[in-house]
């Protein structure tokens, strides 16, 4: 088919099935804590794997179509039986594996590879599985009927004459029109029948080869989609399940008696001659007469109304519109702060200069919003997890969410899934107990796991707390001690600084390895994953009553306030966040100890000093450092004093990564956390205070 | 769509195929394949960037654009000389990866026929021959064609010399 090579319809479908995959996951997590399915529940199910199985038949990956087929048989018995004795984390077992099924499948043609991984095995169980209560169900013939029903593309007309007499029957002629631009529209028709015409007695549409010709797609968006149908439903069922499907612009739905039905199926078949011929002479087969038309018009409203109204917009253009804004940013100060107006007495400029940066500023924060996404789904996404491996190692575990409308940068939230999926592996697996081991130690046997987000001004904070065994101090000492990972006395180290062994690479509490963790891989990839968005990562524990992880990190990487210094002829740019404080030393406070390790005191506490030209290379103005200025910084408790020649200003500055070319060398790993473009024109570079810290006190000592 | 931008990159790859832009450093006179050039400009403030080999000047701004600089003479082990209004940066794109490269002075742009273009010999001169592709006549000069890509790709391999040192 055609469709297959069409990229903006494969992403469509893409998109889309990621998205029900997405809410049915909720639904199945959802119903298997409460161990029931509400009739909603089971409808939406029955919905979304209907909906998977039509555009999976569509794009021709019958192995999908035929997955999804036979889930929504089982849905279609639960729905219909309502069997009293269902086990639901039995179909919940089922039905997720089908969804990584799914997942995993969509992933491979995402990535270009053809989705042909054989479904048989998992239909088998699927059906033996139905087959198994409907046994229990005992003699409903309807459903094992429908069961043998073939793949739905190979039909045209849907008759079903086993349930005519249960409830009245309602004939409707309904014609459709789609979103000018919605392209596919052949796709959408067909989507809309497939919608409906499991609730239908009898299906006739127009154009009727939906897929077998190519103009019809054409001949849809320009005269619309024409069907008439029988069905139990009432009309308002009718036209909620039609507004259901995607851009449907208008729906003009008629009530027809049996007479009438039969006229319009008539003038159905009359019209499935070649859609060519009907395209041709539009004149008369358009289907909307006037006193339509006005009709159609107040239901369009209706439906607009009902629409949401949110858009999906490629990231790209995001990224695009976010450079743009900096570029404005930095082109707004290169104005205001030409050289050429310096010293000039200029009332008016500056009072359009303010107006102008509080414009900017505006303009910044909503391109700043537009990025922002709640942490929700990320969070949810550790539900699954919890749930598999609960199962797994046999341990039951309750996650609970907090703050789950806490809002991050989109690129930001992309890299902690990753960190965060570790995180609760690890706590499911080396800190909650046993059942038996919590029972002894009078805990309750159900473990809890707390995924929190805050906000905390400039941060988000997320915890992760657990209320397992803890970490042991002595034992954490001793192991690094066996890897020769410290050095130091036992007493000189800090809790935290125990705690913080975890994240160093190789290190790993755990004895066995298991499927999730104990390879000692993992805890300081997290702590790289998380430092790369510009983040931190503490530990606070206490033996037998649990771990508490955090994680802080930056709204947003776009845009930060920052001082400039410079040293030399280089100009660096420090986070205003860190900075504590600035000063002139004073000769009786400086301090050198044995090995000219430079220390300044400040109000009884005595700090290292970080020469800045030092530190990156580079010739100063000034080598004394009573000349220059002291900058203290501060990171996680931590803070040194960096010296600089001077300071030249606070301003807000657009955070660029270095060039590519540059990865290859320990650039980043020297304290550069990226650069900047000031308004001249000249390059800043951004000091990475966490790394500078680190560099400085740790030292690679622990 | 697809197929009609392909042509169009192969009309652009045609026009440029067989002309190398030529640049001095010292007496040698060097060619690098047109594709990969993006512009030349003059040379430009450079803010210097830590923990690199000293042939990585830093980094400029190129309107709005960070680019990293080499200075060609000091990747080939030449002596340094001063910049001055002649030293120009060629910025090449391979890749994706944008870099200028600082050379002497540019010279011009020449097209050289396959046929006068040769391999280099094999032995090892005291010259850097490794990014030496290969060497084209044109006239009765000679032009050392570069290898683009191993100019930028040979460092770790350098870096593994310098850490032996």
């Amino acid at each position: 088919m055609a469709g297959r090579t069409l990229e903006p319809m494969l992403e469509m479908y893409l998109f889309e099935s990621s998205q029900l995959l997405e809410q049915l996951e909720e639904i199945l997590l959802r119903s298997e804590k409460t161990s029931r399915m509400s009739e909603d529940d089971i409808n939406e199910t029955f919905r979304i794997m209907h909906t998977i199985k039509g555009s999976s038949s569509m794009m021709m990956f019958s192995n999908l179509a035929n997955l999804a087929h036979h889930i929504e048989d089982l849905f279609f018995h639960i729905r219909e039986n309502k069997p009293a004795s269902l086990d639901y984390s039995m179909v919940c077992d089922l039905v997720l594996i089908a969804l990584d099924f799914f997942r995993n499948e969509n992933l491979r043609i995402e990535s270009g590879e053809d989705s042909d991984t054989p479904e048989g095995a998992l239909v088998d169980r699927i059906a033996s599985y139905l087959q198994q209560i409907t046994g229990r169900a005992a003699g409903d013939d309807t459903a094992t009927a429908l069961y043998s029903q073939h793949p739905p593309r190979d039909q045209k007309f849907y008759v079903r004459q086993e349930k005519q007499e249960l409830v009245q029957i309602n004939w409707f002629r309904g014609f459709i029109q789609f979103d000018e631009g919605c392209e596919m529209e052949n796709v959408r028709a067909f989507t809309v029948v497939h919608g409906i015409k499991e609730q239908c007695e009898q299906m006739y549409h127009y154009p009727e080869d939906l897929f077998e010709n190519q103009e019809c797609s054409q001949f849809i968006a320009q005269e619309g989609f024409l069907m008439a149908f029988s069905t139990r439903l009432t009309k308002e069922q009718v036209e909620a399940q039609l507004q259901e499907a995607l851009f449907v612009k208008s729906i003009l739905l008629n009530d027809l008696d049996e007479t009438g039905f039969t006229e319009a199926v008539k003038e159905l078949e009359r019209r499935s001659k070649p859609v060519e011929e009907a395209g041709v002479d539009s004149g008369n087969s358009s289907f909307v007469s006037e006193q339509e038309n006005t009709e159609m018009e107040t239901i369009q409203d209706t439906v607009k109304s009902l629409k949401q109204s949110m858009i999906t917009v490629n990231i790209n253009k995001l990224d695009r519109l976010m450079d743009l804004v900096g570029e404005i940013v930095i082109t707004e100060s290169m104005v205001i702060r030409n050289p050429d107006l310096a010293g000039l007495q200029l009332d008016n400029f500056s009072k359009s200069a303010r107006q102008l940066r509080k414009l900017t500023d505006d303009l910044q924060d909503v391109v700043m919003s537009i990025r922002m996404l709640p942490i929700g789904p990320t969070f949810h996404k550790m539900q699954r997890i919890v749930r598999d491996m609960a199962r797994k190692i046999n341990k039951e575990v309750d996650l609970k969410i907090l703050g789950e409308e806490t809002e991050v940068d989109k690129n930001i939230i992309d890299h902690l899934g990753d960190p965060l999926m570790h995180l609760i592996r690890n706590a499911m697996d080396h800190g909650i107990e046993e059942p038996e081991d919590r029972k002894s130690k009078g805990k309750p046997t159900k473990g809890n796991i707390t995924l929190e987000a805050s906000n905390t001004g400039g941060d988000v904070l997320i915890r992760i707390m657990d209320d397992g065994r803890g970490l042991d101090r002595k034992k954490l000492i001793e192991k690094a001690r066996l890897k020769g990972l410290i050095t130091k006395n036992d007493d000189e180290i800090s809790d935290e600084e125990a705690y913080n062994l975890i994240l160093l690479p190789g290190f790993s509490t755990k004895d066995a390895v298991t499927e999730f963790s104990g390879r000692g891989v993992g805890m300081d990839v997290v702590k790289s994953n998380i430092e790369k968005v510009g983040g931190s990562i503490s530990i606070d524990s206490s033996l037998g009553a649990g771990t508490t992880i955090n994680i802080k990190i930056p709204l947003t990487l776009a845009i930060v306030d920052g001082m400039q210094v410079n040293t030399g002829k280089s100009l660096y740019t420090i986070p205003t966040v860190a900075i504590r404080e600035s000063f002139k030393a004073v000769e009786k406070n400086l301090i050198k100890d044995t090995d000219d390790n430079e220390m300044i005191m400040i109000r009884g506490n005595c700090y290292p000093i970080v020469r800045l030209h030092r530190h990156f290379g580079v010739t100063p103005k000034t080598d004394s450092l009573l000349e220059g200025i002291m900058i203290m910084v501060e990171n996680d408790g931590k803070a040194v004093c960096l010296f600089a020649d001077e300071l030249l200003g606070e301003q807000q500055v657009v955070v660029k990564p270095l060039p590519g070319y540059l990865v290859r060398y320990p650039v980043k790993t020297s304290g550069i956390g990226g650069c900047t473009i000031l308004g001249d024109g000249s390059i800043s570079l951004i000091i990475d205070v966490t790394g500078i810290i680190y560099r400085t006190i740790q030292g690679g000592s622990v | 769509m697809n197929t009609k931008q392909d042509s169009l990159m192969e009309l652009e790859e045609d026009t440029q195929k067989g002309k190398y832009l030529t640049f001095n450093l010292g007496k040698e006179v060097f060619g690098i394949e047109i594709r990969y050039v993006t512009e030349i400009i003059g040379i430009q403030p450079i803010s210097a960037v830590p923990e690199v080999p000293d042939y990585v000047k830093g980094i400029i701004n190129l309107r709005g654009k960070i680019i990293p600089l080499i200075d060609v003479r000091l990747k080939f082990k030449k002596e340094a000389v001063d910049y001055n209004d002649r030293t120009c940066i060629i910025v090449i794109d391979i890749d994706n990866i944008s870099v200028g490269l600082i050379v002497d002075q540019v010279a011009e742009v020449l097209n050289i026929e396959d046929e006068d273009i040769v391999p280099p010999p094999e032995y090892r001169t005291g010259f850097q021959n490794k990014y030496i592709k290969s060497i084209g006549r044109v006239e009765e000069s000679v032009k050392l064609i570069l290898d683009c890509n191993k100019l930028l790709s040979e460092d770790e391999m350098e870096m593994v010399e310098q850490a032996v040192q």
